[in-house]
């Protein structure tokens, strides 16, 4: 059962010494009690307090670090449930599939084919982090170590799937180094994979046909003292494997059950077995239910539009917003000659206005200023977004590169209209309307007059 | 020890609320417990799946949606083929053309349209407004007028417009009120307030709390889902017990994503009616498991997975 911070303070040495960074022992356990501090911050906590303590404060979820290098990923380490109630930390990674079935060339092209989705998207690099490495029924061990050989040649963290104990010892005394995940271990044979695995010094994923027998090879491995665990919840059928889904994260972490307490894969090819469509779905489906690690059979930007975007934004930060970088956007293919439009930086006024002005199909200079992040009328309640700061702004950074001498400002700011023309002598000042949707027409209208 | 299972079961479910009449006729709602959590109760009436038209027809449809409805010239003929799309539930009508900022149609040319597609089906209608509140007023009480007997579902009752479509949809033609609100937990709540101090019966209510394409600010959407179950079920709060529809098609196909062609979009996007399909199937998706009890698609490559999805979680 997590402690209150007045339980905590009880336990505390009271000496308010400010060593630990907070202001009083009060604020101090406070913090620990959320979580946000170590409780090894303090330098003064007795031995004994400590120790009644760590347990009781240690994150339900362990946070389990894939992967070398700079490709090493944290993955798990969540306290909460739903992101509005606090925040999701360790975002999902994706991992595309290969198999020791497949020809050298087949592997090859999947290879090259992980490496073709890469691209940044509100400051975030979006590409394939990993890759899953089927082992065939009867593989020889040669050919799967090759494989996995192959796969870890990317950088890319490898999960080598396979329950063959020889396959598992070749691939790792080619790959331990990189850290990859050896996903091998079940009812039946944890015992031989746990030592395989914790010989090699890697992370061993745990599979089970039901939660129940899931949880009992958990027990069993942490008995036998190895807790670098992942959990494979992938079951036989989609309904079972979302329920596995959950009540491994929902152990964790509202049932303080620390057996659950573990990262998860889940593999998404295998159960939608070459529906492309439903594949989608259930990516998305098990982004949002408590995947740490979803397998798809290749990453595509079919399937990586949608679901890098989805992840952006569960993992973002609610008590954070969504920034966008300032400059200048040219849309439609606008040139220093057309146009320029200017909001905030708050992410979703950002695409609200930047999609209406692509739909408006009329070449604008999408013009976006620091902010801090919000919204057009809270920034410009906040004193962020004035006509000093949309002045300065234009000055230093738009009057030097676009030609063009219109501007057109948030409708819900037409106040600023009179202020900026004034201090911006040579521009004119143009209202947009209060709502983006409005834009479109708005736009194509002032094309239809020549006016832009 | 074995996994000591502590299933959340509330003593509380989602109001049902039936759409349409006959043998085609859908429940949404029921639940008392998270979305899909079979294991821990009953899940009510399934989810289910809905297929927009609008009066524009098909132009500007992608390819694969064109193809579909391949031969079909009227509305009519349109609305009989979405009915019969394997996955589908419901059919949703889109009146765009009403927008005054668009093509701006009459109400009476909407009006012919949507007689004309409510006498066609046996399948639910739900019909969605022209996006501008004002005239949504007059279109949808009109609306509401003309498709009498039918239970349909007016969507787009908003805080600005509520009065006129409620009173006309809920109390004088006994059809069901959409309470459409932006993506706000408190919003959502306050117009099913007074929604029901209007006279309309809770249970002649379902909410669209707002809609995003996944990647464009659906950190939102997720945790106005989120938080609207929680206090449905947690709380038992009666103003939010609505079952909760999500129109997704009109969202996810405007997105860059889903419109940029294959030779203007950046290197190596391919196809972009699979990137459209992709974005509508994983918004679908995500509105499912955070709590939509239907949601409004339109690709029947869309249609097909989402319902298949439902089926084996359900």
């Amino acid at each position: 059962m997590a402690l209150t911070g007045i339980q905590i303070f009880k336990m505390s040495p009271k000496k308010n010494c400010k060593e630990c960074g907070s202001p009083t022992c009060m604020a101090f356990c406070m913090k620990v009690a959320q979580g946000a501090v170590d409780i090894s911050a303090c330098p003064h906590f007795s031995a004994d307090a400590i120790a009644q303590l760590s347990e009781a404060t240690a994150p339900p979820m362990k946070t389990i670090k894939i992967g070398a290098g700079e490709n090493e990923y944290s993955l798990g380490g969540e306290t909460v449930l739903y992101r509005h109630e606090k925040t999701f930390v360790n975002k999902t990674r994706y991992a595309a599939t290969l198999c020791s079935c497949m020809d050298d060339a087949t592997i090859d092209a999947k290879i090259e084919a992980a490496k073709v989705v890469d691209y940044e998207r509100i400051g975030e690099r979006m590409f394939t982090e990993a890759l899953f490495v089927n082992c065939a029924e009867g593989t020889d061990a040669a050919k799967y170590a090759e494989v996995a050989k192959k796969a870890a040649a990317t950088g890319r963290p490898v999960i080598l799937n396979t329950t063959c104990a020889d396959c598992a010892k070749a691939a790792l005394a080619e790959i331990k180094a990189a850290k990859p995940v050896l996903n091998a271990a079940n009812a039946a044979n944890y015992a031989e994979m746990n030592a395989i695995a914790t010989e090699a010094g890697v992370v061993l994923g745990v599979s089970g046909t039901s939660v129940d027998e899931l949880y009992d090879t958990v027990a069993a491995l942490e008995a036998a003292g190895n807790k670098n665990l992942v959990l494979d919840v992938t079951m036989d059928t989609i309904k079972a494997t979302y329920e596995a889904a959950v009540e491994v994260r929902r152990g964790a972490i509202k049932n303080n059950d620390r057996t659950f307490g573990y990262p998860s894969i889940v593999n998404v090819a295998k159960l939608a077995d070459g529906d492309v469509a439903l594949e989608q779905a259930l990516a998305a489906a098990f982004t949002m239910k408590y995947g740490s690690i979803v397998v798809v059979s290749e990453m595509d930007y079919a399937m990586a539009l949608p679901v890098f975007g989805l992840r952006q934004n569960l993992f973002t930060d609610p008590q954070k917003p969504m920034k966008v970088a300032p400059g200048i956007y040219p849309l439609n293919g606008a040139d220093e000659n057309s146009i320029c439009l200017t909001t905030v930086d708050f992410a979703l006024t950002y695409f609200l206005v930047s999609g209406e002005l692509e739909r408006s199909g009329v070449p604008v200079n999408l013009i976006i200023q620091d902010a801090g992040g919000l919204s057009v009328l809270t920034s410009w309640a906040a004193g962020k977004l004035s006509s000093t700061s949309v002045s300065d702004f234009m000055k230093a950074e738009v009057e030097p590169k676009i030609a063009n001498r219109k501007l057109i400002i948030p409708g819900k700011v037409a106040v600023l209209k009179g202020d900026i023309e004034a201090k911006l002598p040579g521009w004119e000042v143009i209202v947009a309307p209060l709502e983006a949707v409005q834009l479109v027409k708005f736009l194509k209208d002032m094309q239809a007059a020549g006016q832009c | 020890m074995p996994f000591n299972r502590k299933p959340q079961k509330f003593n509380t479910a989602i109001n049902v609320v039936e759409i349409g009449t006959g043998d085609k006729a859908i429940k949404l709602g029921g639940a008392s417990v998270f979305p899909f959590y079979t294991f821990d109760g009953p899940i009510g009436n399934t989810a289910k799946v809905g297929v927009e038209i609008s009066d524009m027809g098909l132009e500007g449809e992608p390819a694969g949606v064109k193809a579909y409805y391949e031969g079909c010239t009227t509305m009519a003929e349109i609305a009989k083929k979405a009915a019969e799309m394997p996955g589908a539930d419901f059919v949703s009508l889109k009146l765009e053309g009403g927008d005054p900022n668009g093509v701006n149609k009459s109400v009476e040319e909407l009006i012919a349209v949507v007689k004309e597609v409510v006498d066609a089906i046996d399948a639910p209608l739900v019909i969605q407004g022209c996006k501008n509140a004002e005239k949504d007023g007059e279109l949808l009480a009109k609306a509401a007028e003309a498709c009498q007997g039918k239970n349909v579902l007016l969507m787009s009752a908003k805080e600005e417009n509520y009065k006129a479509v409620g009173a006309a949809a809920g109390l004088a033609y006994n059809q069901k009120v959409g309470a459409e609100s932006a993506v706000d937990i408190n919003l959502a709540k306050q117009l099913n307030v007074v929604t029901t101090q209007l006279g309309v019966k809770a249970e002649s209510i379902v909410m669209n709390v707002g809609t995003a394409t996944v990647g464009y600010g659906y950190d939102y959407v997720i945790s106005t889902l989120d938080r609207i179950r929680a206090a449905a079920l947690t709380q038992a709060d009666k103003m939010l017990q609505m079952p909760i529809i999500t129109p997704v098609s009109s969202e996810t196909w405007g997105v860059k994503e889903a419109t940029a062609d294959e030779a203007d979009a950046p290197a190596g996007w391919g196809c972009v009616e699979k990137r459209g399909i992709s974005m509508e199937v994983q918004t679908a998706a995500a509105d499912l498991v955070s709590g939509s009890d239907a949601v409004i698609l339109k690709h029947p490559a869309s249609v097909a997975a989402i319902a298949k999805m439902i089926k084996e979680l359900s």
